[in-house]
C-alpha cells in the first residue's frame, strides 16, 4: 500500500473517530426512543448481563403495550457488551452516542459506573443541546453519589450504606446474634461492605462481637472449605458478605460441605445461581438477603408482571428496580412533552414515583439517589400461598422484615452542579 | 487431588506430542457439563464413566482432525490452534448449556459427612474423590510401567522414529493419548462439577493453576505432577487459614516493633495477611521454580 493511501486511511479513521465530524443522527419524531445497555454479555458475568438486558426488554413491553411515550412512541433496548472492563464500557458508551442514543443505563460494576458517570458529566459539558443521561440500576458505591455525583446519574438501587442500614436495623430485633463472622471479597465494594458492616454494627449491636473479618480475592477462589473452616473455628452464629455471582454461591456450597448451619446476611444472595447453591446447602430460611423486592411480596400488580416475565423469558425479576426505572423516566418523558434527557432529567430530578412493590419511592434531588422501602427476605421451602420459587428449586423468598424509606435515609456530601 | 487428575492428562499430552493444550481446562469444563447431562437422564455414577468417555472421544477427534493437521507448521500452530479450541469448546458450551450454572448435583448416596476432624464435617462425596483420583494415579503408573501399551507410549516418548520403525502405528498412539489427557480432564469435571459450581466459567477459573503444577512438578512427570498437586493444594490451604503478616511475622523474628504509616503503600504490604494473599501463592511458586529449578521438582526433560 503506498504511503499517500496509508496516510489518507489514518485520516479518514481520525475523522470517522472524532465525534464532531460525524453528524448525529436524531430520532424522527415518531421512532422509538432508544436505551444504550451496556453490561457484560460476554465472558464470566455474561449470565448476569444476560438476565438483566430480559428483564429490561420485558420491563418496556409492558411499558409499550400501555401505549408508550409521548403519544404512541415505543421505548427500545439496545444491548451493547462492555466484556466486564472499564475501557470497553466508555468505547459502547461512545457508540451508542454515535448511533443517536441519549440514554445510558448499566448496573454490574461500581467502577465502570464511575466511568460512565465521569464521562456523560464531561460530555455534556462540552456538548450543550445534545445532553445523555446515565440510569443506574445497580452499581452499589456510596461514591456515584457523594463525593463523584453528577447531575446526570441516577441511581435506582439503594446503595451499599443504605443496604447496611437495612441489615444492621433488622439486626436490632435479633438478639439471638451474638458473634458475627465478615467475608467480602477484596476489592472497593468489598472492602466497603465490610468497613460499613464494623461501623455500623458498632452503632446498633455493640454487643455483637466481630469474630472474623476476612477478605478474599475477587473470583479467584475456586474452594471455600478453608475459609468456612475458619468461620466455624471462630465460633460465629452469623455471617455477613457482600460476596456476589460465584463468589456468593461457592462460599454457600462450601458452608454446606462443611455442615456450617449459620446466618448468612448477604446482599446477592438472591444472584443467578445463589438459590441453588442455598437448596443444595439446605439451610432453609437462614440465609438472607436485603433488596427492594422479592417475587412473593403480597402485591397483586407485582405478581401479574411476575408471572409474565417468567412465561415469557424464563427467567426472575431480578430488578424490581428496573421496573421503577423504566416507569419514571417513561412519566418523566412524559410530563417533559419531550425525549431530550435536558428537560426530562429536570423532572427525574426529586420525582417522588408509587414503586414496583407498592409504597411510594423519591428520587433525592441532593444526589440523585432514589430512596425507597427495603425488605430483608430469606430462602427457603415455599409457604403457603407463595407462588414463585427461584431458579427451578421448589424455593422461594420470604419477607422477614420491611425497612420503611424513611429509615434508610442516609446523610450525603454530593455538591450537585446543576445546569443552567 | 484433582488437580493432579487435570495435570497429569496435561503432562501425558505435552511429553508425548510436545503439544501444551490450552483447551485441556476446556475439556475438564465438557466433562462437568457431560456429566450433569447425563446424570439427569441416568444417574450420577453412568455419568461418571460416560462423560470422560464422551470427552475422550471428542479429545481423540479432535486429535485426529484437528491437531495432526496443523502438526506440520510446528509448536506455535498446535499451541494456537488449542488456544483457539479452548474459546470454540466455551461458547458452544454456552449454546447448548446456556451462560448461567446448572444444578449439578452428588449423588445422595454419598451426600453425607463421612467423619469430624476439628470440628469440621469431612463430606463423603470428597473421599471418594479422593480415592477415585489415587486409583487413577495407581492404575496410570501401572499402565506406563507395567503394560504393552505403556511401554510403547514411553518409547514414542523419547523415539517416535524408532517406534514407528518397529511397525507401530505411532499417530494413533498419538490420538489415544490425547484422548485419554482428555478423558482424564473430563473425569475431574464430571467429580468436581458436582462438588462445586458447574457454570461455563469454570475453564478459565482452573485453568492457570493447571499450568503452574504442570511446570512445578516438571513436565512429563506423572509423580511430579502428583506431588506438586498436593503441595500447592497444601500450601493454599494452610495459607488461607493463617493470619499471619508482616507485621506479625517481623516483630517475632527479630523483635523489632514497627508501624508504618497508615494508609499508605507500605501500611498496605505490612499488613496484608497470607490469608488475602492465598490464592496467589501457587504463581509465586511457579515463578520461584522456574527461577531456581527450570525443569521442575521430577522434570526429566527441557522445556
Amino acid at each position: 500500500m503506498p504511503k499517500t493511501l496509508l496516510g489518507l486511511a489514518a485520516i479518514g479513521l481520525a475523522a470517522g473517530a472524532s465525534i464532531f465530524a460525524m453528524p448525529q443522527k436524531s430520532d424522527a419524531q415518531g421512532a422509538p426512543v432508544r436505551i444504550a445497555y451496556v453490561d457484560p454479555l460476554s465472558g464470566p458475568m455474561a449470565g448476569i448481563g444476560d438476565t438483566g438486558l430480559k428483564n429490561f426488554q420485558y420491563i418496556l413491553e409492558e411499558i409499550n403495550a400501555k401505549g408508550g411515550v409521548l403519544g404512541g412512541r415505543k421505548l427500545e433496548i439496545v444491548p451493547y457488551d462492555n466484556k466486564l472492563n472499564a475501557q470497553e464500557t466508555i468505547v459502547q458508551v461512545q457508540k451508542a452516542i454515535d448511533d443517536g442514543i441519549r440514554i445510558i443505563t448499566q448496573g454490574n460494576g461500581t467502577a465502570f459506573a464511575i466511568a460512565i458517570s465521569e464521562f456523560v458529566t464531561k460530555y455534556n459539558e462540552r456538548n450543550p443541546g445534545k445532553e445523555v443521561v446515565y440510569l443506574n440500576y445497580a452499581a452499589v458505591d456510596p461514591i456515584l453519589t457523594n463525593a463523584k455525583c453528577s447531575y446526570w446519574h441516577f441511581r435506582w438501587d439503594a446503595n451499599t450504606e443504605q443496604k447496611m442500614a437495612a441489615i444492621t436495623n433488622f439486626l436490632q430485633n435479633r438478639k439471638d446474634v451474638k458473634k458475627m463472622y465478615l467475608i467480602n471479597q477484596d476489592y472497593a465494594f468489598g472492602q466497603g461492605v465490610r468497613d460499613l458492616a464494623v461501623k455500623m454494627l458498632k452503632e446498633k449491636r455493640s454487643d455483637i462481637e466481630i469474630v472474623g473479618n476476612e477478605l478474599h480475592p475477587l473470583a479467584k477462589v475456586t474452594d471455600f472449605s478453608p475459609y468456612i473452616a475458619k468461620i466455624k473455628a471462630s465460633g460465629a452464629d452469623s455471617v455477613i458478605t457482600g460476596n456476589w455471582g460465584s463468589d456468593m454461591a461457592l462460599l454457600v456450597k462450601a458452608a454446606a460441605d462443611a455442615g456450617l448451619q449459620v446466618n448468612f446476611f448477604t446482599f446477592y444472595a438472591g444472584g443467578t445461581g445463589g438459590p441453588t447453591a442455598i437448596k443444595q446447602a439446605n439451610l432453609s430460611d437462614r440465609v438472607y438477603a436485603v433488596g427492594e423486592g422479592f417475587a412473593n411480596i403480597d402485591h397483586k400488580p407485582a405478581h401479574a408482571f411476575e408471572k409474565g416475565l417468567r412465561a415469557k423469558y424464563g427467567v426472575s425479576l431480578f430488578y424490581p428496580r428496573g421496573v421503577n426505572q423504566m416507569r419514571m423516566l417513561a412519566a418523566a418523558i412524559n410530563q417533559a412533552k419531550s425525549d431530550d434527557p435536558k428537560k426530562f432529567a429536570a423532572v427525574l430530578h426529586g420525582m417522588k414515583f408509587e414503586v414496583f412493590n407498592g409504597g411510594e419511592g423519591t428520587m433525592r434531588a441532593d444526589d440523585h439517589q432514589f430512596i425507597q422501602p427495603l425488605y430483608m427476605a430469606s430462602f427457603g421451602p415455599l409457604k403457603a400461598g407463595q407462588e414463585f420459587d427461584e431458579e427451578k428449586t421448589g424455593w422461594g423468598w420470604t419477607i422477614a422484615g420491611k425497612i420503611d424509606a424513611k429509615d434508610t435515609l442516609v446523610p450525603t456530601t454530593c455538591k450537585m452542579n446543576k445546569p443552567s | 487431588m484433582l488437580y493432579f487428575l487435570m495435570a497429569a492428562g496435561l503432562t501425558l499430552i505435552f511429553s508425548m506430542m510436545g503439544v501444551l493444550n490450552f483447551a485441556h481446562a476446556s475439556f475438564y469444563m465438557l466433562g462437568a457439563f457431560l456429566g450433569y447431562q447425563i446424570s439427569q437422564w441416568a444417574g450420577f455414577f453412568p455419568a461418571l464413566f460416560l462423560a470422560p468417555l464422551i470427552a475422550g472421544a471428542i479429545g481423540a477427534l479432535v486429535e485426529r482432525f484437528g491437531l495432526r493437521t496443523v502438526h506440520k507448521y510446528g509448536h506455535v500452530a498446535e499451541l494456537l490452534f488449542t488456544f483457539g479450541l479452548a474459546y470454540v469448546i466455551e461458547e458452544v458450551i454456552q449454546m447448548i448449556w446456556g451462560k448461567l450454572q446448572v444444578d449439578y448435583r452428588k449423588p445422595e448416596i454419598l451426600d453425607f459427612s463421612a467423619f469430624t476432624i476439628l470440628g469440621t464435617n469431612y463430606p463423603a462425596f470428597r473421599v471418594f474423590m479422593l480415592v477415585f483420583s489415587v486409583l487413577i494415579f495407581i492404575g496410570l503408573m501401572l499402565m506406563l510401567t507395567r503394560t504393552r501399551a505403556g511401554l510403547i507410549i514411553q518409547a514414542s516418548l523419547t523415539h517416535p522414529n524408532m517406534v514407528g520403525m518397529l511397525g507401530h502405528n505411532v499417530p494413533r498412539v498419538f490420538m489415544l493419548v490425547f484422548g485419554l489427557g482428555t478423558a482424564l480432564a473430563a473425569v475431574a469435571g464430571a467429580l468436581n462439577g458436582a462438588n462445586q459450581v458447574t457454570q461455563a466459567n469454570m475453564a478459565a477459573l482452573l485453568g492457570p493453576i493447571l499450568f503452574v503444577i504442570v511446570v512445578v512438578g516438571g513436565l512429563g512427570s506423572l509423580l511430579g505432577g502428583f506431588v506438586a498437586s498436593l503441595l500447592i493444594a497444601f500450601v493454599v490451604i494452610f495459607a488461607t487459614g493463617s493470619d499471619a503478616s508482616l507485621s506479625k511475622i517481623v516483630p517475632w523474628l527479630t523483635g523489632v516493633q514497627f508501624q508504618p504509616a497508615s494508609p499508605s503503600l507500605l501500611n498496605d504490604v505490612w499488613t496484608v495477611t497470607l490469608a488475602q494473599i492465598a490464592p496467589l501463592l501457587p504463581y509465586l511458586m511457579l515463578v520461584l521454580v522456574l527461577i531456581f529449578r527450570p525443569t521442575g521438582l521430577f522434570g526429566t526433560r527441557d522445556t
